[in-house]
């Protein structure tokens, strides 16, 4: 099954961390400057999506009832759609609202471009 | 050359305490829940200080002492707002390399910039808002013989300001001095990357202010911005961040009904015609300085010229030449006043960078120099580093098209004028922009066509007061560094007079 969105192992520990504290997760994926960049992570529903938005992948993560929904805006997603995502986490200090920082964490994107095959099944775009 | 000894050590100029709780009410407040973190030197990557972790309790406390101030901090003098702005700035200048060491030793900037920019212009900022507003005035119509519209600027009350880590007393100033000026009451955090400096900077100038006029409430964004961003008890909000956590404030701000300004960033073009290689002159000294400007700051610059767009006919001898001239900068000790290249600011940010070199790598794009984290010796080996980094490649590449905020700079050739306005405007965002020519009516013209608040035109990172700044597009919206951001701190009160004695004749 051909993916826009994975997590790595850590990333996943993480959700399910802070998922357990918080409540059900989504994640949209900031542009800009400072920690632009850098995927936010909310409370479902914190973040009011719209038509501006699209929704990359809907994560299924082990332990975590719920998907969690990853988001970017379609200006962006337009600039990005030729590569894939990887959620990561590193050590640092963060910043916006994103709801891993007090955790001495942040989520990081990792990159790959998607293969002819993957951007064929993921519907030609 | 000078190196500072680093705050805390033998010889230091500047020390910092062991632990900043929350300025509140005149006062350092310990936070609500007693809860500290560690806030690091991303020199050497070592914890220097603690920094109160403050949560919506904390925000509620310190809107309180500046609801408590604000009304009568609205009615004072600008004459007596302006005094005590101006004896902020004089303070400042006394104690200027003391701030600038302090700040290039939490930010990882480098101490010349600290020394020529950064607090140089805080200082001038200060001034600048002490005589903006004394010169500013109200205005009146006079409708007709009985009847005058008066216009007075009035205070918004108490205002919410979110400071980011690239500049933290530059851009708590930016925020602050027109704040203050207008007559509000303010409720700042730091960013927590940067949080300890502007305490610093409030151990030399804190007692100018009357209690509860600033209130600064440290901490997490998810802890203590958004309290403050979202609460029902600020006029408005100043932002300066990145597009998603700015859609989140105005999102808030919406519940609200309360006005933002947002400053979110940029992915700068900087154009290099071809008449800049005409001559072998200062100018084309200048230019390939402008092209280097890219490493200022590391590239943690809302404005950094991250894309360099070069004219083909001169393009192969111009890039050399810029190459040529980012190989020489000096990375090293950011306390070191030869060190022009210094440490990012945090370790996810380092990440961050080098997660787009590999990107960067992956889409095609060449690497001309750099292109890797830099290892430095001894103490500096735990610092974040990056080295200063030249792509080549095209503008639809993700390292054209996202804010990478490190030293990294990504060139495209251009055919003409036409190829040059299309490349540059063909971005999300529109903050800053650079126009390199000796052709005066090709620069004007390639000013008003760029897309974006300011272009620098033969210059670039100059950040004077009174030169507005702030984006199109997607980069943010409102002006700072200008006497018109006193309008997004100020209500218009306008008071309809009439002077007939006469009954309008209705009832």
């Amino acid at each position: 099954m051909v993916s826009r969105v994975d997590v790595t192992p850590a990333a996943a520990d993480l959700m399910r961390s802070l998922r357990g504290q918080h409540g059900p997760l989504m994640f949209h994926q900031s542009g800009g400057c400072c920690d632009g960049s850098s995927p936010m992570c909310y409370l479902e529903g914190e973040f009011r999506t719209g038509q501006s938005d699209v929704l990359l992948e809907s994560l299924t993560i082990d332990g975590v009832d719920e998907p969690i929904t990853f988001w970017m805006s379609a200006s962006q997603f337009e600039l990005w759609k030729h590569t894939h995502l990887t959620v990561d986490v590193v050590p640092g200090r963060g910043s916006g609202f994103s709801l891993e920082a007090p955790e001495g964490v942040r989520f990081l994107i990792r990159s790959r471009l998607l293969s002819e095959a993957e951007i064929g099944e993921l519907g030609g775009t | 050359m000078t190196i500072y000894s680093p705050p805390g050590s033998d010889g230091a100029i500047v020390n910092y305490e062991t632990r900043y709780d929350h300025w509140i009410g005149g006062e350092y407040v310990p936070p609500a829940r007693g809860q500290y973190f560690e806030n690091p030197s991303p020199v050497t990557g070592q914890n220097f200080t603690e920094i109160a972790r403050g949560t919506a309790d904390d925000v509620e406390k310190a809107l309180d002492a500046a609801h408590g101030a604000a009304d009568s901090w609205g009615r004072t003098s600008v004459a007596e707002r302006a005094n005590i702005l101006n004896k902020i700035a004089d303070r400042m200048e006394e104690n200027l390399e003391k701030l600038a060491v302090a700040e290039a030793w939490e930010n990882g900037k480098p101490v010349r910039e600290t020394l020529a920019a950064d607090i140089p212009l805080a200082i001038d900022h200060f001034r600048y808002f002490a005589g903006a507003i004394r010169a500013q005035e109200g205005s009146l119509g006079e409708l007709d013989d009985d009847t005058v519209a008066y216009h007075f600027h009035e205070p918004l009350g108490v205002v919410g300001q979110i400071i980011p880590w690239n500049f933290p007393i530059l851009m708590a100033t930016w925020k602050l001095a027109p704040a203050l000026a207008a007559g509000n009451a303010v409720v700042l955090k730091p960013a927590e990357q940067t949080p300890a400096s502007i305490h610093y900077l409030m151990s030399l100038v804190g007692d100018l202010l009357p209690p509860g006029v600033l209130n600064i409430v440290n901490g997490f964004g998810v802890e203590a911005g958004k309290p403050l961003a979202s609460s029902s008890r600020v006029a408005k909000v100043a932002f300066t961040g990145e597009t998603t956590t700015g859609r989140l404030i105005m999102q808030y701000a919406s519940e609200n009904l309360i006005p933002v300004t947002l400053e979110l960033g940029g992915k700068s073009p900087n154009i290099f015609f071809d008449d800049v290689s005409a001559a072998d002159d200062d100018f084309y000294d200048k230019s390939l300085e402008g092209f280097s400007m890219f490493a200022l700051n590391q590239g943690e610059v809302c404005t950094c010229p991250s894309r360099a767009l070069i004219q083909q006919s001169h393009y192969a001898d111009f890039l050399g030449a810029g190459v040529k001239r980012v190989e020489n900068m000096k990375q090293g000790n950011p306390l070191d006043t030869d060190t022009m290249v210094g440490a990012q600011a945090s370790n996810d940010q380092l990440e961050k960078i080098l997660s787009y070199l590999d990107i960067g790598r992956q889409e095609g794009a060449k690497v001309l120099t750099g292109g890797a984290r830099a290892e430095l010796p001894g103490d500096l080996a735990g610092g974040y580093y990056v080295q200063p980094t030249v792509f080549e490649g095209s503008n639809s590449m993700r390292i054209f098209q996202e804010e990478i905020f490190g030293p990294v700079v990504s060139v495209t050739p251009f055919a003409d004028y036409a190829d040059a306005i299309k490349i540059a405007n063909d971005t999300l965002y529109g903050l800053g922009a650079g126009v390199w020519t000796r052709d005066m009516n090709q620069a004007y013209r390639a000013g008003r066509a760029i897309k974006a608040g300011r272009v620098w035109t033969n210059c670039y990172h100059l950040y004077p007061a009174h030169a507005a700044f702030g984006g199109y597009k997607q980069s943010g919206i409102g002006r700072e560094n200008h006497r018109m951001m006193l309008d997004h701190y100020q209500q218009t009160k306008n008071l309809l007079v009439s002077y007939s004695p006469k009954a309008m004749g209705f009832f």
